[in-house]
C-alpha cells in the first residue's frame, strides 16, 4: 500500500476520534451554556464530572493530527494556515480560552460570581470553536482555498466566508452537541438528569439531521467535486448506508431510554459521516491542487514518521484504554475502595482538599 | 517594526511564556511523585496533602502548558508558512513523537488526579511516576527540534532544497541531546527553587510547621540535585557549542579575535564597534580550558564573519553571563543547603538559611529565560 495513504489513513483515525472524544467534550460546553430547568445545576455538574478526567488526553488528537499533517503534507499545512488563517486563528482562541476557564472555574475557590463568569467562557469558547473547526473542514472541500507562490488568491476572508463551509460549521456543532447529549445519558443514575439529555439528544439529533441535509443541497451548488464524490464508489455508499443504519439504531434507543446503546450508535453515526466524508474528499487534502500524493512529503520521510507513530501506538492504545475503562464504564459506581489512609486526614491539619473525590 | 521582526517577536513571547509553564507542569510532578511515595511510606498526612496540592498546580498548569503549545503548533505555520513547507518535512519527526509522550502525560494526569479511589495505591504512584517521565520525554522531543535549528543535520542541501532527509539522523542531531537533557535539568532548577521558596516565604509568615518544612525539603531536594547535575551537562553543551557553533561561542563569550589559549571572561561588557569586551575579569586560558578541555586550544573569535552577520552580542553576552552566574550561585547555596542538612539539624530552624533561599528562588527562572533569550 502507498505510504502517503497510510499516512493519510492514520490522519483520518486521529480526526475520527478527536471528534467522537473531543468533539463530545466540545458539544458539553454547548450545553452548559444552554443549561435551563430545575435541574440547571445538576446539568452543569453532571457536564463537568464527566470531561474532567479525558479532556486533555482528548484534546491531544487534534495536536497528533496537526503535527502529522506538517511534518507529511506541508504544503496542505501551509495552505491552511495561509488561506485559512482566520478561522484558524479563532480555533486558537477558542482553544485557549476553553481550556484554561475549565481549569479556573474548576479551581477557583474565591467568589461565585468569578467562578459564573469562568464558566460562561469555559461554554461560549465551547461552542464556537466547532463551529470554526467545520468552517475548516468546508472550505478545504470547495476549490476556494487557492494557493500561490505564497499568497492566497481569494485573500483571508473569501477562502471561507462562504456558505458551504458556514453550513458545514453549524453541521459539527450540532453533531457534537447530539453526541455529547447521547454520551451524558449514560453519566448519571439519575433518571431526571438522564431524561433532560435524552431530550437534547433527540432535538439536537433531528437538527444535525436537517442540516446534513442543507449540507447536502448546498454541495449540488458549491461543491459538486463532493457531491460527486458522495455518490462514486460503491464503498462510499456502504458507509453511507452505516450511517443511517446507525442514526436509526441510536434514536430508536434514546426512544426507548437504551443509554448504553444510544452511545454506541451515536459514536458510529459521527465517526461513519467523518470517514464518508474523507472518502468524498479523497485523494485531496485541499482542493483544488494539493492531494495526498503531490504535497507529501519524500516516501522516506513517511515510512519513518509512520514507523514513530507505530511505536507511539504500542504504548498509547493501552493507555487509553485503560482511562476509558477506569473513568468511562457504563453504571460505574464512586465510592468502590477508597484508600482507607485518607480518612486519616483531620480538619485540624489544614487538610480539608486531601483525597478529594469522596 | 516590520513584518519579520513581529513574527519574530510574537514566535518568541510566545515561548517565553509557554516555557514558563511547561517548566512547572513538568517539574512539579516529579515533587507529587515523591511526596506521594513519602506519604505512603511514612504514613505522614503532610506529605499526602503536599501530593494533593502539587497535583492540582500540575493539572492547571498542564491544561494552560497543553493550549498554549497547541497555539505555538499551530504558530509554525501561520507564522513561518515557507520555512515549514520546507523544513517541515526534515524535523517534523520530534513532534508526533512529542504529541505522544503529551498523551501519556494527559492520560495519566487523569487517572492520577481523579483516580485516588478508583485505582491501586501501587497504581497510583505508578502513574504518577509515568506523568513524570512523559513530561521529561516531551521536553527532550521539542529541545530536539531546537537543536536542529543550532546543528541542522539530516539532509543535503541540492539546488537550493532539501534532498536525502533522514528525519531520525535530523531528530538525533548533535546539538540535541546536550542541550535537552540541560532543559530538563534547567526546568527542575528554576521549579525546584522557586517551589522552595514559595514554602520558605510560607514558612516565615506562618511559623514552622510540617507542611511547609516537608515541601521545602522535597522542593530543595530536586532543584539542589539538579542544578549542581547541571554544572556537567553545562561542560558537555559548551564543549558541542565549541566544536560545533564557533561563532555561537564567541558571541557568548564575546571573544572578537581569535587566539589560542583564550581567557574567560566573567561578566563585562561588549563594544562590536571597538572590537572588544570591557571591564570583564578575565582568567587566562579559562576559555580554552572550558571548551576543549586544553590549555592552549584555539578558540575562534568574532573575527571571521563579516559584522553585518553577528548577532546583537552585547545582549547575547551579558544575557549568557547573567545564566552561567544565576546557576553558579544556585549551586553554591545548594552545596551550603547540603552542608547544613548534614550537620543533623532540620534546614527549616536556620531562619537565615531559609530568609536566603527565598532570595535566590527566582533565579532558576531567571537563568532560564537568560538562557532562552539568546
Amino acid at each position: 500500500m502507498n505510504v502517503s495513504v497510510v499516512l493519510a489513513a492514520i490522519m483520518l483515525i486521529s480526526l475520527v476520534i478527536y471528534s467522537l472524544l473531543g468533539g463530545a467534550d466540545y458539544g458539553a460546553g454547548f450545553w452548559d451554556l444552554v443549561c435551563s430547568g430545575p435541574r440547571k445545576q445538576g446539568q452543569r455538574d453532571l457536564i463537568a464530572k464527566a470531561i474532567q478526567p479525558v479532556w486533555e488526553t482528548n484534546h491531544i488528537w487534534l495536536i497528533l493530527l496537526v503535527v502529522l499533517m506538517f511534518s507529511g503534507f506541508a504544503p496542505a499545512f501551509s495552505a491552511i494556515s495561509v488561506a485559512l488563517a482566520a478561522p484558524v486563528f479563532l480555533i486558537l482562541l477558542g482553544i485557549v480560552l476553553r481550556g484554561s476557564s475549565y481549569v479556573f472555574r474548576a479551581y477557583f475557590t474565591g467568589g461565585v460570581r468569578t467562578q459564573l463568569y469562568w464558566g460562561k467562557i469555559f461554554s461560549i469558547s465551547s461552542s464556537l470553536t466547532p463551529l470554526f473547526l467545520g468552517i475548516v473542514i468546508g472550505a478545504i472541500s470547495i476549490d476556494n482555498v487557492r494557493m500561490n507562490d505564497g499568497i492566497s488568491e481569494n485573500g483571508f476572508l473569501r477562502a471561507w466566508f462562504h456558505p458551504f463551509p458556514l453550513v458545514v460549521g453549524v453541521l459539527s456543532l450540532s453533531l457534537f452537541a447530539y453526541l455529547s447529549a447521547s454520551y451524558l445519558t449514560v453519566e448519571t443514575d439519575d433518571p431526571a438528569l438522564q431524561n433532560d439529555f435524552r431530550n437534547r439528544a433527540l432535538f439536537s439529533g433531528f437538527v444535525s439531521m436537517l442540516v446534513a441535509f442543507a449540507t447536502y443541497v448546498l454541495a449540488g451548488n458549491f461543491a459538486l467535486e463532493i457531491r460527486n464524490g458522495l455518490s462514486r464508489a460503491p464503498y462510499v455508499w456502504l458507509v453511507e448506508a452505516g450511517a443511517a443504519i446507525a442514526a436509526l439504531v441510536a434514536f430508536q434507543a434514546l426512544w426507548s431510554r437504551s443509554y448504553s446503546r444510544a452511545r454506541i450508535a451515536a459514536a458510529a453515526q459521527v465517526g461513519l459521516i467523518v470517514i464518508g466524508w474523507s472518502l468524498a474528499q479523497y485523494p485531496y487534502l485541499v482542493r483544488p491542487k494539493l492531494t495526498i500524493f503531490n504535497s507529501a512529503s519524500p516516501p522516506n520521510i513517511l515510512v519513518d514518521i509512520e514507523i514513530a507513530v507505530a511505536l507511539g501506538a504500542v504504548i498509547l492504545i493501552p493507555s487509553l484504554v485503560l482511562l476509558l475503562l477506569i473513568f468511562k464504564r457504563d453504571g460505574k459506581s464512586i465510592s468502590a475502595s477508597v484508600d482507607k489512609r485518607c480518612l486519616k486526614l483531620s480538619p485540624a491539619e489544614n487538610s480539608y482538599d486531601a483525597c478529594p473525590n469522596f | 517594526m516590520d513584518n519579520l521582526l513581529a513574527a519574530r517577536s510574537q514566535m518568541g513571547m510566545s515561548l517565553a511564556f509557554h516555557i514558563i509553564f511547561a517548566t512547572i507542569g513538568v517539574s512539579l510532578p516529579l515533587m507529587m511523585t515523591i511526596a506521594e511515595w513519602r506519604w505512603r511510606s511514612t504514613d505522614d498526612p503532610a506529605y499526602l496533602l503536599l501530593a494533593n496540592r502539587w497535583a492540582k498546580g500540575t493539572t492547571i498548569l498542564f491544561a494552560v502548558g497543553a493550549v498554549s503549545g497547541t497555539v505555538l503548533s499551530f504558530e509554525l505555520g501561520l507564522l513561518w508558512p515557507w520555512f515549514m513547507q520546507y523544513a517541515g518535512a526534515v524535523i517534523g519527526m520530534p513532534f508526533p513523537l512529542e504529541g505522544f509522550a503529551f498523551f501519556t502525560e494527559a492520560i495519566f494526569l487523569g487517572i492520577y488526579l481523579y483516580g485516588w479511589n478508583l485505582v491501586p495505591g501501587w497504581f497510583h504512584l505508578l502513574s504518577g511516576f509515568i506523568v513524570t517521565i512523559s513530561g521529561v520525554l516531551s521536553t527532550v522531543f521539542v529541545t530536539l527540534v531546537n537543536g536542529w535549528m543550532n546543528t541542522p543535520t539530516g539532509f543535503d542541501m541540492v539546488a537550493g532544497k532539501f534532498a536525502n532527509i533522514h528525519p531520525f539522523v535530523a531528530m538525533l542531531n548533535p546539538a540535541g541531546i546536550p542541550e535537552a537533557v540541560h532543559m530538563v535539568l534547567a526546568a527542575y532548577t528554576a521549579a525546584g527553587f522557586a517551589t522552595a521558596g514559595i514554602h520558605g516565604w510560607l514558612l516565615l509568615r506562618r511559623g514552622r510547621n510540617r507542611f511547609d518544612e516537608v515541601a521545602i525539603g522535597i522542593a530543595l531536594l530536586v532543584g539542589g540535585v539538579a542544578v549542581l547535575v547541571q554544572g556537567v551537562s553545562g561542560d558537555a553543551v559548551a564543549r558541542m557549542v565549541a566544536a560545533r557553533q564557533p561563532m555561537k561561542l564567541a558571541s557568548l563569550e564575546g571573544q572578537f579575535h581569535t587566539e589560542t589559549g583564550a581567557s574567560l571572561r566573567i561578566g563585562g561588557i561588549p563594544f562590536p564597534d571597538e572590537r572588544e569586551t570591557k571591564y570583564a575579569i578575565e582568567i587566562p586560558h579559562g576559555l580554552s580550558l572550558l571548551g576543549f578541555h586544553k590549555y592552549n586550544a584555539l578558540i575562534k573569535g568574532l573575527d571571521q564573519e563579516s559584522q553585518s552577520d553577528w548577532p546583537n552580542v552585547r545582549i547575547v553576552h551579558i544575557c549568557f553571563q547573567i545564566m552561567v552566574g544565576c546557576g553558579s550561585l544556585l549551586s553554591l547555596f545548594a552545596l551550603a543547603g547540603g552542608w547544613l542538612a548534614w550537620r543533623k539539624r532540620p534546614l527549616t530552624k536556620h531562619t537565615r538559611f531559609i530568609k536566603a533561599l527565598v532570595l535566590v528562588s527566582p533565579l532558576g527562572f531567571v537563568a532560564l529565560e537568560a538562557g532562552w533569550i539568546p
